[in-house]
């Protein structure tokens, strides 16, 4: 297994790296934020992004992506992470894009997966039932009518559920879980946006009679809990790809801090104290910087442990991008708890990501068990 | 067929003929072949299995051919790896000479004595260990004392090394001296090679809280070294001591590639939770006790982490000309500090069990897991406390002010 970037992939870093620097430094994220957009994302730029092929990364050739897969993906997350860009990338060009390439009907795929990687079609996926991640769905239901399937319940934490397009739904059905397609203006869709302390979109959604007709069925009925955990696993190693460039963002910050700042007449990052906590952070660091590569070529290169890994991968950076974040704004002093300085919106972002499709905890327990104990 | 699917055959094919039955099964607390002109074999298969590899030349595998190494390339090496863990063939050989000296060597030392020293290294012939650390000098090193005066065609050794693993056992001892009083202290220090086996060099093991003395004090008095034994250049020793650590971490990062094969192999399951399991309550075969479960795959995780940092240090090392990464300063510390925290969650698991010292109401692994508990303590104090390493890291990697 690969741990070192391909040709590709280092093309799509370096361009990204470019693009972020230019139009989506931190300050770009200050003024989406400020600007009180609901959206919380730039369509201009998301354009830009599309125009650049990156919302088409994990789409099709034939469909007019570039079929770069999770390697070419997480690059482009990780640079991304570092400015905290907000964009649909992750719910929109991972998940959205992911599922309906594994699963979609031949016309879904023509009607929507061109219109995603053009950048016209944004997607979310509502699944979550409760405050706490749980792949399981119990409480969303979905009852045959006629052709037609009916969906009562409610969704929370919808990532970009604020404004995309195009809902995909985890719901119940009669012998297991079925997914769904809806367009968000449909008749009997309540969506609620719920304001997230990294200033990202999320929603609520409540489902009320919503009636889906069968050319919106997605996949077989009852069918869907093996895809569902593939899509997981697949958004999960994205993710922790956002996760590790906002984590060697937010060191880097703070080491530049640590040799700028001085006290007692001498840099700060002279003393001991933060040296040994500095060294420790570099380490772990590294570590997830190994087990994010491998969790992501592990499906190019279609391992056999693909689910040992991502949840490795997601743990590690999630404990990684806390300490990194919370040191980094002790290391700031007063300032770091200022708004300010860009170190307390990584502590921000790496809380709401944590939690994202099951936090490290979860990632644990889920390793232990699949390591038989 | 490519060249390397070839080799990987014959590699196969070698090992499946040659290495002796005994040593397909895993290793013993006392299998370990560890060479010398004492050396004792505990089963005669380890006498043939080291006999076999190393006049092949593969107990050095990347070592030049014309100095008794495999002369692999990186990619046939690691070939040879991967086949021995799938054969699962123990290691015919362990060694500071290998894993330290010899690399050293090989970029410093003259053509005599590579010729002189290596072969004997590959072959297992001559056992090594290392006169770093003195009583006052441990990690600020380069303030060591031990003097050695030119003398006609020798050097006369005088002073006290500490923590010299196994001397006790060995033959031959490479070993930092002053020989420059009046430089600055990194300036006067040279690097010789000692042998033991004379009047001037006396041992004495040092009694550890594990019970077991694997380290001694090394005392030279009057001790005689011929000055072809001096390597590299007068008062130039600290490179070559610095340069033999280099090689210990590119070393240890190569090891570990056996080791992220089978964590990344899948349901091979967790050595921690077996063991646990003996002792703890298990329902379904989940262990029951949430607290403990989630510190063994916090454990576990760290080392499935750890072997693909090792992996990826050593592709990246294949990949480019710069030598090793920032990420080699890591291995050290975080090594030792991962194996004290493995042997902590042990103890935490198997209760009074762990808890013996000798006698019939422990099993013998339970005991040796005692043992070896204590054991690691030495592990982030040994090669560099993990307070140097982390010095190292903030200087050296972070640049963060002096």
């Amino acid at each position: 297994m690969s741990l070192v970037l391909s040709e590709t992939a280092a093309f799509l870093q370096d361009q990204t790296q470019r693009f972020a620097r230019e139009k989506t430094p931190t300050s770009h994220f200050r003024s989406v934020r400020d600007s009180e957009n609901p959206e919380c994302f730039d369509r201009e730029i998301w354009k830009q992004m599309a125009d650049q092929g990156l919302s088409g990364i994990l789409i099709p050739e034939e469909f007019g992506g570039s079929n770069f897969g999770l390697s070419g993906i997480g690059v482009v997350l990780q640079e991304l992470g570092r400015t905290l860009t907000p964009s649909p990338l992750f719910a929109t060009g991972v998940i959205g894009a992911s599922f309906l390439t594994k699963i979609g009907t031949d016309s879904q795929k023509q009607k929507y997966l061109p219109e995603i990687a053009n950048g016209n079609l944004t997607t979310c996926f509502a699944f979550e039932e409760g405050p706490r991640h749980k792949p399981i769905i119990s409480k969303v239901t979905a009852e045959k009518k006629g052709k037609n399937y009916i969906i009562n319940g409610k969704k929370s934490f919808v990532v970009d559920g604020g404004f995309a397009d195009l809902i995909i739904i985890a719901a119940k059905t009669s012998k297991g879980p079925s997914l769904f397609l809806a367009d968000k203006n449909s008749k009997g869709i309540d969506i609620n946006i719920a304001k997230m302390v990294d200033s990202r979109n999320s929603a609520n959604i409540t489902f009320s009679d919503l009636e889906i007709s069968p050319e919106n069925i997605l996949g077989e009925i009852d069918q869907a809990q093996d895809t569902i955990e593939e899509i997981l696993d697949i958004s999960r190693a994205a993710l922790a790809a956002e996760m590790l460039g906002g984590a060697l963002e937010a060191f880097e910050i703070t080491i530049n801090y640590l040799k700028e700042r001085e006290q007692f007449g001498v840099k700060i990052g002279s003393f001991q104290a933060l040296q040994h906590r500095a060294a420790n952070m570099f380490t772990e660091l590294e570590l997830c910087k190994s087990c994010v590569l491998e969790s992501l070529s592990c499906f190019d290169e279609k391992s056999n442990d693909i689910p040992r890994i991502v949840s490795l991968a997601k743990a590690k950076i999630g404990e990684t991008f806390h300490l990194i974040s919370n040191e980094g704004v002790q290391m700031h002093g007063g300032v770091g708890v200022t708004d300010e300085y860009d170190i307390g919106l990584y502590l921000k972002r790496a809380r709401v990501a944590e939690q994202i499709f099951g936090n490290s905890e979860f990632h644990r327990n889920r390793y232990a068990e699949l390591t038989g104990y | 067929m490519t060249d390397l699917t070839l080799f990987r055959e014959e590699t196969r094919d070698w090992l499946e003929t040659n290495c002796p039955p005994e040593m397909k099964k895993p290793m013993t607390p006392h299998g370990m072949t560890w060479g010398g002109r004492n050396c004792k074999f505990s089963h005669p298969d380890q006498e043939l299995w080291l006999k076999r590899l190393g006049e092949k030349g593969w107990t050095a595998p990347t070592w030049p051919k014309e100095y008794g190494g495999g002369g692999l390339s990186y990619d046939e090496n690691k070939i040879l790896a991967e086949e021995m863990t799938n054969l699962g063939t123990r290691m015919p050989l362990a060694s500071f000479g290998l894993w330290m000296l010899g690399p050293a060597l090989l970029e410093y030392a003259s053509e005599e004595q590579k010729m002189e020293h290596i072969p004997k290294i590959i072959k297992g012939e001559i056992r090594w260990c290392q006169g770093y650390s003195e009583p006052g000098s441990g990690s600020d090193l380069a303030s060591l004392k031990t003097k050695a005066i030119e003398d006609g065609d020798n050097f006369i050794v005088n002073g006290q090394k500490v923590w010299t693993s196994y001397a006790n056992e060995c033959d031959m001892i490479f070993t930092l001296v002053r020989t420059g009083p009046q430089e600055p202290k990194h300036d006067g220090i040279s690097f010789l090679l000692i042998d033991m086996d004379q009047a001037g060099v006396e041992t004495k093991p040092i009694k550890l809280i594990s019970g077991a003395s694997p380290f001694c004090e090394t005392f030279f008095t009057d001790a005689v070294v011929p000055k072809k034994n001096l390597v590299h250049k007068l008062n130039k020793g600290w490179d070559v001591a610095k340069n033999l650590l280099q090689h210990e971490r590119k070393m240890l990062a190569s090891m570990g590639l056996g080791g992220s094969k089978a964590a990344s192999k899948g349901k091979t399951g967790s050595g921690l939770a077996t063991l646990s399991k003996k002792y703890v309550e298990v329902k379904d075969e989940k262990i029951i006790d949430e607290g403990l479960r989630q510190k063994i795959a916090k454990c576990d995780m760290n080392s499935h982490a750890f072997s693909l940092t090792l992996k990826r240090v050593s592709e990246e090392a294949k990949n480019s000309n710069n030598g090793p990464s920032a990420a080699t300063s890591i291995f050290k510390l975080y090594g030792s500090e991962h194996n004290k925290q493995k042997y902590e969650i042990m103890l935490e698991a198997m209760g009074s069990q762990a808890l013996g010292w000798e006698g019939g109401e422990f099993g013998p692994e339970e005991l040796a897991i005692t043992r070896e508990w204590l054991r690691t303590k030495a592990n982030s104090i040994e090669g560099g406390t993990s307070e140097v390493q982390l010095n190292v890291i903030s200087k050296r990697v972070l640049d963060l002010p002096q």
